[in-house]
């Protein structure tokens, strides 16, 4: 049998196929090979064997059945074996495998080798992939290696317990004892692994934070010595002193002097240090700059210290290095919320940011500059924002969006600006917007009374340019079909009023209807639109004629508005000037983020009229015993009814006993709901007055349809016990 | 450090390394997914990605990109150094390493990773130790001490 061919050779031959599939011959020739060599237990050549199936998994063929050749080769006493079979195993095993289990036996008995290169080879297979009932079996040799004198086993063995602790929390306590005196260690691979490992202590375990809390003058020190040590070959980079030591230490001190007023007094002067002497020309130091921010800006420190931080990542801004600005505008982002001030004097290095080429840093700026966004600075930064708006990927354009009406929500200096920003936005952008941007713009213009015909006359404006963003086109069909006798009648006084005609309006909405570019919502809030000028406009038949021709629809939801409509118009048209009636000003109730509209039963209340209700109750025998409560407003353009609409501190409906015969008792209660005067409740008490029992009583609830906004109304049903007799 | 991968422009992975447990064809899923990402970039962009909840810290050397995926406490600054430390200790074992050497002796390529980082911590802060205790690996190797059969080379 010729000897299996070497693994260069194999790479070569491999790397010579010029398709895959000719490589994937070439590999399955080898793996049979190589399967059934494993079969003969070849001791000699399994080594090579397994050497090459590692490279073929990494060119991506499967190689499980090298897995057990791994832990022979483990077991092996030759240190060519032992070195590919541990990582054959960190290849090709992990925890998932009950085979790993097998491999804990030989990795307990080479932590306990003769030679350290075996040693070492056991504890990185340990440290890297050993699972929680490995690190519980092996957690006392790791133990024990940690308090060794030979520094190249120390070392590992801390990251070891690293890992160790991870895998197993509870195994934390062990290896108190042996962090003595790691921090006396000389040696920099040491120290810096037991830095690691206090740090990993002290951050899962409090009660190991304040024990280590001591150290802090010990750390101070060390990290001193590196700063004021002369060049030292061994840990120089770029003229710095082992600077991954440096920023480890660094950490540590963050997480021990957060929230510990004597442990930042102790560091702050060696921060400050470090923070003014640190070479800035190459990354390093900016890494340990940036470290040193991090932990000034974490801990107790005073404020002079925190201002020099926030200043060294303004510098930071304005450095050539890409990665540097990244860096700086991250750390920004989460000290914005606690050093407001000190951040906003760096506003407009944050803005120009927003210009520069890369994704990530015009992200970042983005969100920073939205969290700047303050009372004074809101005219300046929204033309900054609009500006950016315009010209960024569209994957931002919906959070930009929202960014932008959130903060003119929140800081619009005037009225007139807040509903020009929406334009902008909506016309801009009108694609990204999110859809529950629309009900929100809907309640913000309702709201601004004054600007209603101004707004109208620039989203009709906008509509005639432009009907494919949809939001825009909701908001607008929304606002025509409220506003539009405004509109016609040419009220504006913002600008220069338009003439347009009730024909041309209603063109503009049914070429809604039937473009192809609007969708089925769109169209559901044109028709409503259509619908609702049919009590501002006096065009009656064209209206009628266009909703009778959606009652036939193929869109259901269409088709039923439609064919409601059409019923307002013919059976119920008392109802209708009411029904469709001004929006009164709406309260912005917020359900768990569905911004549902609980005023809206304000609109449905004149529906529940003393005889409709009846209608609804079938009994039409009964005189009804109601109070009308007088209107304090002035009658809105539906007419006399229960006019709750406009003024939110209303009286209250009296009960009425809707129906009383043959012994039942059924009576309504109207009262406002306690938490939220904004819901009203309706109370149905039903009685049996007799001494028989009734049967088949049928609760039957109808909820009529009004408005295009989710309507809110929760029947809960208690049911009473019969009175019998009383 | 959660894992490390080194892949050539053309999309070939030529390492990998895993400091957390995770299955086959998940690690095989996010390394074709990242090496997609990661491809995708411009040069002029900036070394720092979000990609999942992960931060990816990635740089190119000649035509191999050195990628890794580190915590959001990690400093992703020190992290590139921590590329360019691998990278000078893979130039000095090998003696100006281009992407062939890595390709042909990639267990030595694993050897060094095993030396300088574990469980994706720095163990030694010098370049001289960690050569140095690779050497005397490689020595190891070469010479017979165990009495059983001959070993043979890979």
């Amino acid at each position: 049998m010729p000897a299996p061919i070497r693994l260069r050779e194999l790479i070569r031959t491999i790397r010579t196929a010029r398709t895959q599939a000719e490589e994937r011959e070439m590999i399955q020739k080898e793996c049979a090979a190589i399967r059934s060599s494993f079969r003969e237990e070849d001791n000699t050549y399994r080594c090579r064997n397994v050497a090459k199936l590692l490279y073929m998994h990494m060119l991506g063929y499967p190689a499980h059945f090298g897995q057990l050749e791994c832990l022979k080769l483990i077991a092996s006493q030759k240190f060519t074996d032992k070195r590919i079979g541990y990582l054959g195993a960190m290849l090709l095993l992990d925890e998932r495998q009950d085979v790993h289990l097998l491999m804990t036996n030989c990795i307990k008995n080479d932590l306990n080798h003769s030679t350290q290169y075996v040693q070492g080879l056991a504890l990185c297979t340990l440290g890297c992939m050993g699972s929680s009932e490995m690190c519980r079996d092996l957690a006392g040799e790791v133990e024990k290696l940690l308090k060794t004198s030979n520094s190249y086993l120390r070392k590992k063995a801390a990251l070891c317990a690293v890992h160790v602790i991870r895998k197993v929390p509870e195994l934390m306590e062990m290896f108190l004892p042996a962090t003595k005196n790691l921090l006396s260690e000389k040696n920099h691979g040491v120290l810096h692994t037991s830095v690691v490992l206090l740090t990993e202590m002290c951050e899962r375990s409090p009660d190991m934070l304040s024990h280590f809390r001591k150290l802090v003058p010990q750390l101070v020190r060390i990290l001193k010595n590196l700063i004021m040590s002369g060049y030292s070959p061994e840990h120089d980079v770029s003229g710095i002193s082992d600077p991954f030591l440096q920023v480890r230490i660094l950490r540590l001190l963050r997480i021990l002097g957060k929230g510990d007023d004597d442990s930042s007094e102790a560091m702050n002067d060696i921060l400050a240090q470090v923070a003014t002497n640190t070479e800035t020309s190459k990354n390093v130091g900016n890494a340990i700059l940036y470290e040193t921010v991090l932990t000034i800006m974490d801990i107790k420190s005073e404020s002079g210290l925190r201002v020099l931080a926030i200043n060294i990542l303004g510098r930071f801004l304005l450095n050539n290095d890409k990665n540097i600005r990244y860096v700086a505008l991250t750390s920004l982002l989460k000290t914005v919320q606690t050093d407001h001030n000190a951040v906003q004097r760096h506003r407009s290095t944050i803005v120009d940011c927003l210009k520069d080429l890369d994704v990530s840093i015009k992200r970042r700026a983005m969100e920073l500059s939205f969290a700047l966004v303050n009372g004074n600075n809101i005219r300046g930064m929204m033309k900054e924002l609009l500006y950016f708006l315009d010209s960024c990927d569209p994957d931002f354009k919906a959070d930009c969006a929202s960014g932008i009406f959130l903060a003119a929500e929140k800081y619009a200096p005037s009225k007139r600006w807040h509903i020009d920003t929406i334009m902008r936005v909506l016309t801009t952008a009108g694609s990204y917007v999110r859809d529950d941007s629309v009900p929100n713009l809907i309640q913000l213009i309702t709201n601004s009374v004054e600007m209603h015909a101004y707004t109208v006359q620039r989203l009709y404006k906008a509509l005639l340019d432009d009907i494919s963003q949809q939001p825009l086109v909701q908001v607008a069909s929304w606002c025509i079909g409220e506003y539009g006798d405004l509109l016609v009648s040419g009220q504006c006084e913002e600008e220069e009023p338009i003439q347009v005609s009730e024909d041309e309006v209603l063109d503009v909405l049914e070429g809604l209807l039937v473009s192809n570019l609007s969708t089925p919502v769109t169209r559901g809030y044109s028709l409503t639109a259509i619908m609702k000028l049919s009590t501002r406009f006096s065009s009656l038949n064209r209206i009628k004629k266009v909703v009778s021709i959606y009652g036939s629809s193929i869109d259901v939801e269409l088709q039923q508005r439609a064919v409601e409509y059409n019923a307002l118009f013919k059976k119920y048209d008392h109802m209708r000037p009411a029904l469709l009636e001004r929006m009164p000003i709406m309260e912005k109730t917020i359900f768990s983020g569905d911004g549902i509209f609980t005023v809206c039963l304000w609109s449905v209340f004149p529906v529940l009229q003393a005889n409709d209700l009846l209608d609804l109750l079938g009994g039409n025998d009964v005189v009804p015993i109601i109070q009308t409560t007088v209107p304090t407003k002035p009658a809105s353009a539906g007419g006399e009814l229960l006019d709750l609409l406009g003024d939110l501190s209303l009286t209250v409906i009296p009960p009425m006993t809707a129906y009383n015969k043959n012994g039942l008792i059924i009576e309504f209660t109207f009262e406002r709901s306690n938490p939220n005067p904004n819901i009203a409740v309706i109370t149905i008490h039903a009685t049996n007055s007799t001494e028989a029992d009734m049967t088949e009583f049928v609760f039957q609830a109808a909820v009529p349809k009004v408005c295009s906004f989710p309507s809110c109304i929760l029947i809960n049903l208690l049911f009473m016990s019969w009175c019998i007799g009383t | 450090m959660r894992f490390m991968l080194l892949f050539s422009r053309q999309g070939k992975l030529r390492l990998q390394k895993w400091y957390t447990a995770t299955a086959e064809r998940d690690k095989k899923k996010m390394v074709r997914e990242l090496m997609q990402v990661v491809l995708a970039r411009k040069p002029k962009m900036c070394s720092f990605l979000e990609w999942r909840d992960l931060k990816i810290v990635y740089k190119r050397y000649a035509s191999l990109y050195f990628c890794c995926a580190v915590e959001e406490q990690d400093n992703e600054l020190i992290t590139l150094e921590v590329i360019h430390r691998f990278v000078e200790l893979l130039d000095k074992y090998f003696g100006s390493v281009c992407e062939l050497d890595i390709i042909f002796n990639f267990e030595k390529a694993y050897f060094i990773l095993d030396e300088f980082l574990m469980g994706g911590e720095i163990q030694d802060t010098s370049k001289k130790s960690v050569l140095k205790a690779i050497e005397q690996a490689d020595l190891l190797q070469e010479v017979l001490i165990y009495c059983y059969i001959d070993q043979v080379d890979l």
